[in-house]
C-alpha cells in the first residue's frame, strides 16, 4: 500500500513532538517551519516554570529525537494557502512551491501582543520600558541592566498587558503570564538580591501544579512585593528612570513609585500564520486562534476531514501542555491514517 | 467587636441584608457595562482628580455595588467628568456615564434639567 | 360679493391658523431676552430685511441648500413651496386684476374658477390661466414625487424618511389632497364653462364622460375642507416650519444669536424644522448601530411634543454632522446642550482642591496638554521635542497634574462646576504672564476658545507648528510616505483648523484626500459627549470611520487629537500618528549643525 503522507505546518515544540512520534508509523512526515531555526517562540525563555528547567536543555532533547528521524524538514519556509480538493490537502509556500498530503497537522502556534497600542505605558517611547521576552534576554544573558548599562535598584512588573482587555480586543486571559512574572521576580532576586522588585496585578492565577507554592517562596524566600492595581501611565524622570502611577486596590490609596525598569508581561495571541491558515481552511475561531472540532473529546480534531490541531494554536498554553497535546494529536492522525507502526 | 471604651473611628459593617439592591438596578438599567467591574483600579490609578485629592472611582463605585450610598454623592462631586478613566478601563465599562447617572440617581433634586 | 357656503371651512382654516401663529409668535419673541430684543429693534428698519427677504427667497422658497444634496430632492421641496406660493400670489392678482381693485374676497383668488365661469371676462385671461394651470402641473409633478420619496427615498438621494406621528400624518395626508382637489374641482367646472387653461381643460374633457354638474360642488367642498384641515394641523404639526423659517431667518439677520439657556429663539429654530430627515442620513448611530430615534428631527419632535426623555438628550455624539446638512442651519447642537443643562446647588463650590503655587521663570508659551494626551505620551514627547528645536520657552502647565479644561464637565450639562475649573485654569494661566497658550487637544482648544476669556492667544498645536515652519523657526524634510488625515469633530466641525494641519502634512509626506474630509468628516466613536451609548456602539462607529479612512491603504494615518488616536490605534488598520510625530520626525538637522558649519567656515576664512 502507499505510503500516506502527512505535513506537519510549524517547527515548535508542538510540531517537533508530532513529526517526531508520527515518523515511527508508515508515512512520509514533512514539517515546515517558517524560521531559519526549529524550535518555536520558547527558544526565547531562558528557564522554565515551575521547576527552573533550562529551556535549551529540554528542547535540546526534543530537536534530537527530530533529527535522528527521516522527516523531510523545511525551514524557512512559510506555507500560505490551504485548501482540501477531495480529501486531499493542497498546500503552497511562500517560494511558490506545491506540497500535498493527506493529512496535515496545524501547529503554527502563537505570537505576543505588541505593547505599542497601550502607548499610554510608555514601550518604544521610554527605554526603560520592555517586554517579558526582553527581559529573558537578560536572564539569559545572565546580566539584567537598564539602557544606561547599570544595575537597575527596583524593578516593577506589570500583569495582564493586551489580555483581559477590551479595548485591544483580547478579552481572554493568557494563562502564563502570572506565572511567568513570579518566575521571573524570583530570578530578578537571585541574580540581583539586593534590587527591590514589585509585581503589579489584577489577580494571581496561579492554576498550576508547584504554582501557587512558587508564589509562597517568592514571598517569603525572596522578598517580592505584590501589589494589587493596574499601572495606568508611566512617564520618563529626568534621569531616565521610569516614574509609574497606580492604585494599591486593597489600600484603597493612590501609588506612585520611581522604578529602573518597567517590565510589561504581554500577553499571547495567535500567530499571523494561525489565524491566515484556519481562515483559508475554514476553521477560524474567536479572537483568530484555530477552532477544534469539541472542547472536551475531539480537541485535536477540527471540522474539516484530515486536519488536525496540535499545540498553541488554539489557545494560550504552557509548554507541559503543548507537548501532550502534540501526542494526543499524534494518536489522532494514526486513527485517521489506520497507520502501522514502522517494524 | 471588642469595644474599647472610646472609639477614635465608626465601626462599620457592610451588611448585605440590609442593602436595597433596587438602587443598584436602577444604575445597572442605565449603564448595563457597571456589572462587569472586576475592581482592578485602572480607573483610579489614572484619575486626574485623584492628583489633588483622596478620590477613588474605583472604591467609590465598590461601595456603591455593596449598598454603601451615604457618601457617594459627596465622594463624586471631586470628579472633573474628564473620561480618562473611561478610556483605560480593561473591561469597557462606561465609567463616565456611572458618575453622570449616579449624580441623578442618588441627588434627583439637584440635578434636574432647566430646559422645559 | 361672490359666496358660497363651501369657502366657509377655507375661511375658518385662514382665520384659526392666523390666530394661533401670531400668539405663537408673540409668545416666543415675548420670552426673548433684553439684548435679543435690542438687536431686533435696531435692524428691522435696515437692509438686513432686505437681505433677509433675499435668503427667505433662495432658502425657504427655492431651497437651495437642499439642491446642493440632491436635485430631485430640492425640486420636490421648491415645488410645493415655490410652487404654491406663486399659486397664492399670482391667483390674488388674478382676482385683484379682475375685480379692478386689490380688494375683494379674501378667497376671490383661491376659487376664482368656480365664481368667473366666463372664459372671455377679462383680458389676460387667458394668460392667466396658463400660467396657473403650469403652476398646479409643478406642484402635483412635486407631490408625485413626495409620494415616491414614501416608499423608495433612495431615489431621491437620501437613505431614510423621517418617521411621523399621527398629527403629522393628518396634516401630509390633507396637504397631498388639497391639489388634486383643486385640479379636479377646477377641472369639473373647465368640464362645463370650458374656462380653464391647457391640464384643466384637458382633464376637464375626461370628467365630461361623468356627471361633472353633480359633481362640481362637493369637489369644491372637497378643495375647501382639506385646505381647513391643513391650515389648521399646520401650527400642531411639522408644516409650522413654514411660518416660523421666515421669522427665523429675518431674526437670524439681525444677529440674534442664541444664548446658553434654552430661550424663546430656540423655540423658533426647532419650529422651523421641516423634519426633512437630512440629519437623520448624516447620524453615524444611525448607519453604523441602527439607533433611530435620537436623530436631531426626533430630538426636536420629542421637545415639541413634551416627550423628551433624558437617553434622547443624551444619547448624541455632538459630532455636529447634522449642523452641516440641514437645510434651515438649525443649532442643533447647541439646542440639545441647552437641554442638557442642569440646575445646580447656588453658591457650592466644587474642586476646592489645593492649587500649590508654582514658580517658573518668565516664559512666553504655556503648553496645556490635556487630561487625553497624558495616555498619548507619544504626542507629548514630540511637542517637547518641537519646543526645544524652535528654542520656545514653554510652561508645561499640567505635566505632572492639572485640572481639566471644563469641556466634557460642560456638555453633560454641570454648567457651574465647568465654570469652577475655568476660573481656576484661567487664573493659573494668567499667573503665568505667558503670551500664548498652545494646546494639542482639540477639546480643550474648543473649551479654552468659547468659554474662557483669556487674555492671551490660543492655539491648537496644528497652528502653531504651522507659525513656526513660516517664520523659520523649524524646518522640515519632505518624505515620500502616504498620509491620509482625519478631521477631529472638534478640531474641524468644532473650531473651523482645516488647513493648518494639511499645510503642515503636505511639507513632510504625500497627502492624500479621503471620501470623508473637512466639514463631512467621521466621528472616530470615541466623543465624550455620548453617555449612553457603549464601547460596542463606539467600536461599529470607529471600525466604519477607519474603514473609510484606510480605503486607500496609506502608510500613515494622522490625527490631531488624542481621543482619535486611541480609538484608531486600537481598530488594528494602519499605522496611526499624531500630527505633532510626524512633523518631530522629520525635522530638518538643525540651526546647531549649521552654527556648526559657520563657524568651521568662519575658522577657514581666518586661517
Amino acid at each position: 500500500m502507499k505510503k500516506k503522507n502527512v505535513i506537519v505546518i510549524g517547527g515548535g515544540p508542538a510540531g517537533i513532538e508530532i513529526a517526531q512520534i508520527l515518523s515511527n508509523y508508515s508515512c512520509n512526515v514533512t514539517l515546515f517551519e517558517k524560521e531559519p531555526q526549529v524550535g518555536g517562540q520558547i527558544k526565547r525563555i531562558d528557564k522554565l516554570f515551575p521547576d527552573f528547567i533550562v529551556q535549551d536543555e529540554m528542547m535540546q532533547k526534543l530537536i534530537s529525537n527530530l533529527e535522528k528521524t527521516d522527516i523531510q524538514i523545511h525551514t524557512d519556509t512559510e506555507i500560505k494557502d490551504i485548501e482540501q480538493i477531495d480529501n486531499i490537502w493542497h498546500l503552497k509556500t511562500n517560494k511558490e512551491e506545491a506540497f500535498t498530503a493527506d493529512a496535515v497537522v496545524l501547529a503554527t502556534g502563537f505570537k505576543t501582543f505588541d505593547p505599542k497600542y497601550k502607548e499610554e505605558l510608555g514601550y518604544g517611547i521610554y527605554p526603560g520600558v520592555i517586554t517579558t521576552l526582553e527581559f529573558e534576554d537578560m536572564l539569559k544573558a545572565g546580566k539584567i541592566q537598564t539602557s544606561a548599562g547599570e544595575e537597575p535598584r527596583r524593578i516593577a512588573f506589570l500583569n495582564c498587558v493586551g489580555s483581559r482587555d477590551e479595548k485591544v480586543g483580547n478579552h481572554y486571559c493568557s494563562r502564563v503570564c502570572c506565572i511567568n512574572a513570579v518566575k521571573q521576580s524570583i530570578e530578578t532576586k537571585e541574580l540581583l538580591p539586593n534590587a527591590e522588585v514589585f509585581c503589579f496585578y489584577m489577580d494571581l492565577r496561579m492554576s498550576g501544579q508547584f504554582y501557587e507554592e512558587l508564589y509562597r517562596k517568592s514571598q517569603e524566600k525572596h522578598g517580592v512585593n505584590y501589589i494589587r492595581g493596574r499601572i495606568s501611565e508611566a512617564s520618563s524622570t529626568f534621569d531616565h528612570r521610569i516614574q509609574i502611577k497606580s492604585e494599591d486596590t486593597l489600600a484603597g490609596l493612590p501609588l506612585k513609585m520611581t522604578v529602573d525598569l518597567l517590565v510589561l508581561m504581554i500577553g499571547v495571541e495567535a500567530s499571523e500564520g494561525t489565524t491566515n491558515l484556519s481562515a483559508k481552511a475554514g476553521i477560524l475561531g474567536e479572537y483568530g486562534f484555530a477552532k477544534s472540532l469539541s472542547l472536551h473529546l475531539k480537541d485535536n480534531l477540527t471540522k474539516k476531514e484530515g486536519l488536525f490541531l496540535a499545540g498553541a494554536c488554539k489557545r494560550p498554553s504552557t509548554l507541559r501542555e503543548v507537548i501532550a497535546d502534540a501526542r494526543a494529536a499524534a494518536f489522532e492522525v494514526v486513527n485517521y491514517l489506520k497507520m502501522e507502526i514502522n517494524g | 467587636m471588642d469595644s474599647w471604651g472610646f472609639s477614635i473611628a465608626k465601626t462599620r459593617t457592610i451588611d448585605i441584608d440590609s442593602v436595597d439592591f433596587k438602587v443598584l438596578a436602577r444604575l445597572t438599567d442605565k449603564v448595563p457595562s457597571a456589572k462587569r467591574c472586576i475592581m482592578c483600579g485602572a480607573c483610579a490609578a489614572t484619575c486626574s482628580a485623584a492628583n489633588f485629592v483622596d478620590f477613588s472611582f474605583r472604591k467609590t463605585h465598590l461601595l456603591f455595588h455593596r449598598g454603601q450610598f451615604s457618601n457617594i454623592s459627596e465622594e463624586l462631586d471631586k470628579c472633573m467628568l474628564c473620561g480618562k478613566c473611561k478610556l483605560v478601563c480593561l473591561r469597557g465599562v462606561n465609567t463616565r456615564a456611572i458618575i453622570y447617572n449616579l449624580r441623578i440617581i442618588l441627588n434627583d433634586m439637584n440635578y434636574k434639567r432647566i430646559a422645559l | 360679493m361672490r359666496f358660497n357656503p363651501f369657502v366657509l371651512p377655507f375661511l375658518a382654516g385662514t382665520i384659526i391658523f392666523f390666530t394661533i401663529i401670531i400668539f405663537k409668535f408673540y409668545s416666543w419673541i415675548h420670552k426673548l431676552d433684553k439684548k435679543q430684543k435690542y438687536f431686533i429693534k435696531k435692524n428691522l428698519f435696515t437692509t438686513k430685511t432686505l437681505s433677509a427677504l433675499s435668503e427667505i427667497f433662495k432658502e425657504a422658497l427655492v431651497h437651495r441648500k437642499i439642491y446642493k444634496k440632491n436635485p430631485l430632492l430640492g425640486y420636490m421641496h421648491m415645488s410645493l413651496a415655490f410652487g404654491w406660493f406663486l399659486l397664492i400670489v399670482i391667483g390674488k392678482a388674478e382676482s385683484m386684476v379682475y375685480n379692478k381693485t386689490p380688494f375683494g374676497e379674501p378667497w376671490g383668488g383661491i376659487f376664482f374658477r368656480y365664481f368667473v365661469t366666463d372664459p372671455h371676462s377679462f383680458s389676460m385671461q387667458a394668460t392667466f390661466s396658463f400660467v396657473l394651470d403650469f403652476l398646479l402641473l409643478i406642484i402635483l409633478s412635486g407631490v408625485a414625487l413626495a409620494l415616491i420619496k414614501r416608499f423608495r427615498s433612495r431615489l431621491l438621494g437620501i437613505k431614510k424618511t423621517t418617521n411621523h406621528r399621527l398629527f403629522d400624518k393628518i396634516a401630509i395626508m390633507s396637504l397631498w389632497w388639497i391639489f388634486p382637489f383643486r385640479l379636479l374641482a377646477e377641472s369639473t367646472t373647465a368640464a362645463i364653462h370650458h374656462n380653464g387653461s391647457f391640464l384643466t381643460n384637458s382633464v376637464g374633457s375626461i370628467l365630461s364622460y361623468l356627471p361633472a354638474g353633480a359633481m362640481e360642488l362637493p369637489l369644491w367642498w372637497a378643495y375647501s375642507v382639506s385646505l381647513f384641515f391643513f391650515f389648521i394641523c399646520i401650527p400642531f404639526s411639522r408644516y409650522m416650519h413654514i411660518p416660523t423659517e421666515v421669522v427665523l431667518i429675518l431674526l437670524r439677520k439681525y444677529g440674534v444669536g442664541a444664548g446658553e439657556e434654552y430661550s424663546g429663539y430656540s423655540d423658533i429654530q426647532i419650529n422651523s424644522c421641516s423634519r426633512c430627515g437630512i440629519c437623520i442620513d448624516s447620524c453615524q448611530l444611525d448607519f453604523t448601530s441602527n439607533f433611530n430615534n435620537v436623530q436631531s428631527v426626533y430630538f426636536i419632535r420629542d421637545i415639541r411634543y413634551n416627550k423628551l426623555s433624558d437617553d434622547v438628550v443624551n444619547n448624541c455624539l455632538m459630532c455636529g454632522r447634522c449642523v452641516e446638512d440641514c437645510p434651515v442651519g438649525l443649532e442643533l447642537t447647541l439646542i440639545r446642550q441647552q437641554h442638557r443643562n442642569k440646575h445646580e446647588i447656588v453658591g457650592k463650590h466644587y474642586f476646592d482642591y489645593a492649587i500649590k503655587e508654582e514658580n517658573h521663570d518668565d516664559v512666553d508659551v504655556v503648553f496645556f496638554a490635556g487630561c487625553m494626551s497624558h495616555l498619548t505620551p507619544g504626542t507629548i514627547i514630540a511637542m517637547k521635542k518641537i519646543f526645544n528645536k524652535a528654542g520656545e520657552k514653554f510652561w508645561f502647565m499640567d505635566e505632572n497634574k492639572g485640572l481639566c479644561c471644563g469641556r466634557p464637565m460642560r456638555q453633560q450639562g454641570f454648567v457651574q462646576q465647568s465654570k469652577d475649573l475655568i476660573s481656576k485654569n484661567s487664573r493659573m494661566i494668567a499667573d503665568s504672564k505667558a503670551k500664548l497658550l498652545v494646546t494639542p487637544c482639540p477639546i480643550c482648544y474648543k473649551s479654552f476658545k468659547e468659554e474662557y476669556t483669556l487674555n492671551i492667544p490660543v492655539m491648537h498645536h496644528s497652528e502653531y507648528i504651522e507659525h513656526l515652519v513660516k517664520n523659520n523657526k523649524l524646518k522640515l524634510n519632505k518624505t515620500d510616505l502616504s498620509v491620509v488625515y482625519h478631521d477631529p469633530c472638534e478640531l474641524g466641525r468644532g473650531t473651523n483648523v482645516y488647513e493648518q494641519p494639511r499645510n503642515l502634512l503636505r511639507k513632510v509626506s504625500n497627502l492624500k484626500a479621503s471620501d470623508f474630509e473637512r466639514e463631512n468628516s467621521l466621528c472616530c466613536g470615541s466623543s465624550l459627549a455620548n453617555t449612553v451609548i457603549e464601547l460596542d456602539v463606539q467600536i461599529k462607529i470607529r471600525n466604519h470611520a477607519l474603514s473609510e479612512l484606510t480605503k486607500l491603504k496609506p502608510d500613515i494615518l494622522a490625527t490631531a487629537c488624542p481621543l482619535c488616536k486611541k480609538s484608531f490605534v486600537h481598530g488594528n488598520k494602519a499605522k496611526v500618528m499624531d500630527l505633532a510625530e510626524i512633523i518631530a520626525e522629520n525635522i530638518e538637522n538643525d540651526s546647531t549643525a549649521d552654527l556648526k558649519f559657520q563657524k568651521n567656515s568662519v575658522n577657514e576664512l581666518v586661517l
